[in-house]
């Protein structure tokens, strides 16, 4: 079976949140096959070395196995949070889209979905 | 008994669609059951906003978008006995519900019996000295700032007996927006106090439909990779609840949107924390047990919502002045285009220093992952160095004149910049910050009051 190192977007897909200086970023598998990858891999680390040049210094991961859903809470992640962050998304609406592009882990064809343009790299 | 209660949401911040709840109301028309159309329009930037109007105008104060939301649908909900839960009091839920009347008046329709519920405006009971010495949630000092807003989020029982006593109408100010679902509930299940877990399947459904249709297919595309149909008619989400606490959430039909496992769980986890501890004051929702069925097209079931004792204390958000804000931003293309906004960006920087302005000033390159990174960090993503860039400084300062001074230096870069700057744009805005304190229930709840009009 190929493996390839792709971006989680591949197999999963996410919404950021705000509550103040706290963000939250949802990760969810689009299969079973996906969950089991970003269960195993997608770790509080990870999703803090990622957020950490914004200056988050904290992550709490909750686990929703029967909805093939991640949960991370990201402490301090948001410039000060909606009200008085400098940055042109002070929500950090477009956060969930970094974690997508940055966040990359083994994958193979079995965990993408079956109309995903992210298929024709097992085809080259 | 009533064995199924529907709720529509036609906007889910203030601002949304105002036509949204129009295929709502019409779905509504051919349902022989209790019915309710929620408008969850108040974030706590509104509120803090809105609580300026009131201080200006004591009958202004509720949402500005009021009569946009209320006019086209109001006659037919009066007739079709569709009942309207809303946070569009903002800071005066009275003068909210008068100015329903008014517009009930104008368009010859049947007098409604509006439900207000008051009792969150802190101001009204407790000194500004007892908020400003309550602990903030967040860490913040905020003893020498002055107060703007002080609202405490009530929960459903208001809105509940706020229906008991007639009510066609019930508008609250700040409240749980979640309470805009589990008030009716409440009301027609009958629910006690002690059912958690079908309280807490109220609070989760009520979650799910007070971002609208972020929870119908909008919010969602990902065009190739998630699709979405006719996304510019996206239908506004509609719940049919039963009596044991399950739901499905679909939509109108004849409009589009999307309604599926992935849908629903993207907003389950919206601005949530940790989902076994979702906190209101009705109670401590717990999502982890719950389950998603496809219920036909369109239509996902979701069951096993659980609850937990509510919270001891209420939560509170007062808001602040902050000074002033200025953004401003001006852009460079073509050849080279990435090294002129770059140096643009440092010039802005050198100027900053030279005037004397004290803060921090931001530089973003939008078009270089500015929304990821500020110009000094290095992006992950290919920039190429010819394209379509365009700068963004900003900061906030005590004085409005120090913001405009900001905006005014990078409206100085068309003669004094890099190279062929163009599309130059500034604003200055005034600040308000927000944070949040617990309060004690005993100091609150004598003070909510349900009055009918």
């Amino acid at each position: 079976m190929i493996i390839l190192d792709l971006p989680v977007h591949a197999i999963a897909h996410a919404r950021a949140g705000d509550k103040g200086d706290v963000s939250n970023i949802s990760l969810i598998a689009y299969l079973d096959s996906g969950w089991k990858v970003i269960n195993d891999l997608a770790t509080e680390e990870k999703v803090l070395d990622i957020f950490r040049h914004l200056g988050a210094t904290q992550v709490k991961r909750f686990e929703l196995p029967s909805l093939k859903a991640l949960n991370f809470v990201i402490q301090s992640a948001l410039g000060g949070g909606v009200n008085s962050s400098l940055r042109l998304d002070r929500h950090g609406k477009t956060l969930s889209s970094h974690l997508l592009h940055e966040l990359i882990l083994p994958i193979s064809e079995d965990m993408i979905p079956s109309n995903s343009p992210y298929l024709k790299n097992f085809k080259e | 008994m009533i064995e199924k209660v529907f709720i529509g949401c036609g906007a889910g911040f203030s601002g949304d669609r105002f036509d949204a709840s129009i295929p709502i109301v019409n779905e509504f028309k051919k349902i022989n059951a209790p019915k309710y159309l929620m408008f969850e329009v108040l974030a706590e930037r509104t509120l803090a906003i809105a609580q300026q109007f009131r201080l200006k105008n004591p009958e202004e104060g509720y949402s500005p978008f009021l009569d946009s939301y209320v006019s086209p649908i109001l006659d037919d909900c009066l007739e079709n006995n569709i009942k309207i839960i809303s946070n569009i009091g903002a800071a005066n839920p009275m003068g909210a519900a008068k100015r329903i009347l008014e517009i009930a008046k104008k368009q010859n329709t049947k007098k409604p019996k509006i439900g207000v519920v008051l009792g969150d405006d802190l101001l009204e009971y407790m000194s500004n000295d007892e908020i400003l010495n309550s602990p903030t949630m967040e860490g913040l000092d905020f003893s020498n700032n002055k107060i703007t807003a002080a609202n405490v989020y009530l929960g459903a029982q208001p809105i509940a007996e706020a229906l008991e006593k007639g009510a066609d109408i019930v508008i609250v100010g700040r409240t749980v927006d979640s309470a805009l679902a589990l008030g009716p509930l409440l009301y027609e299940f009958k629910w006690k106090e002690n059912e958690l877990n079908l309280i807490g399947s109220g609070t989760i459904c009520g979650h799910l439909l007070e971002c609208g249709a972020q929870v119908t297919g909008a919010y969602f595309a990902d065009p190739g990779f998630k699709d979405v149909p006719n996304l510019a008619n996206v239908g506004f989400p509609i719940a049919e609840v039963n009596q044991d606490g399950s739901f499905i959430i679909t939509k109108p039909n004849g409009t589009g949107g999307l309604v599926s496992e992935a849908t629903v769980t993207e907003q389950l986890l919206y601005e949530t924390h940790d989902p076994s501890n979702y906190l209101v004051p009705d109670v401590t929702a717990d999502m982890t047990s719950l389950t998603l069925e496809n219920n036909g097209e369109n239509r996902i079931l979701v069951k096993g919502g659980r609850g937990k004792k509510s919270p001891e204390k209420l939560k509170a958000t007062i808001c602040c002045d902050n000074g002033f804000m200025g953004e401003a931003e001006i852009s460079y293309a073509g050849p080279n285009a990435l090294a002129r906004a770059k140096l643009a960006g440092e010039v802005i920087s050198e100027r900053i220093q030279i005037l004397g302005l004290q803060g921090q000033l931001r530089v973003e390159i939008i078009g270089a992952g500015s929304v990821h990174y500020s110009m000094d960090e290095t992006s992950s993503y290919h920039l190429p160095e010819n394209g379509d860039y365009r700068v963004r400084t900003s900061a906030i300062y005590p004085k409005k004149d120090q913001a405009q001074q900001m905006v005014d230096e990078v409206m100085s870069l068309y003669c004094c910049g890099p190279a062929a700057g163009g599309g130059g744009r500034g604003y200055v805005t005034p600040q308000s910050s927000t944070a949040s304190i617990l309060v004690n229930r005993d100091i609150v709840d004598p003070n909510i009051q349900i009055k009918i009009i």
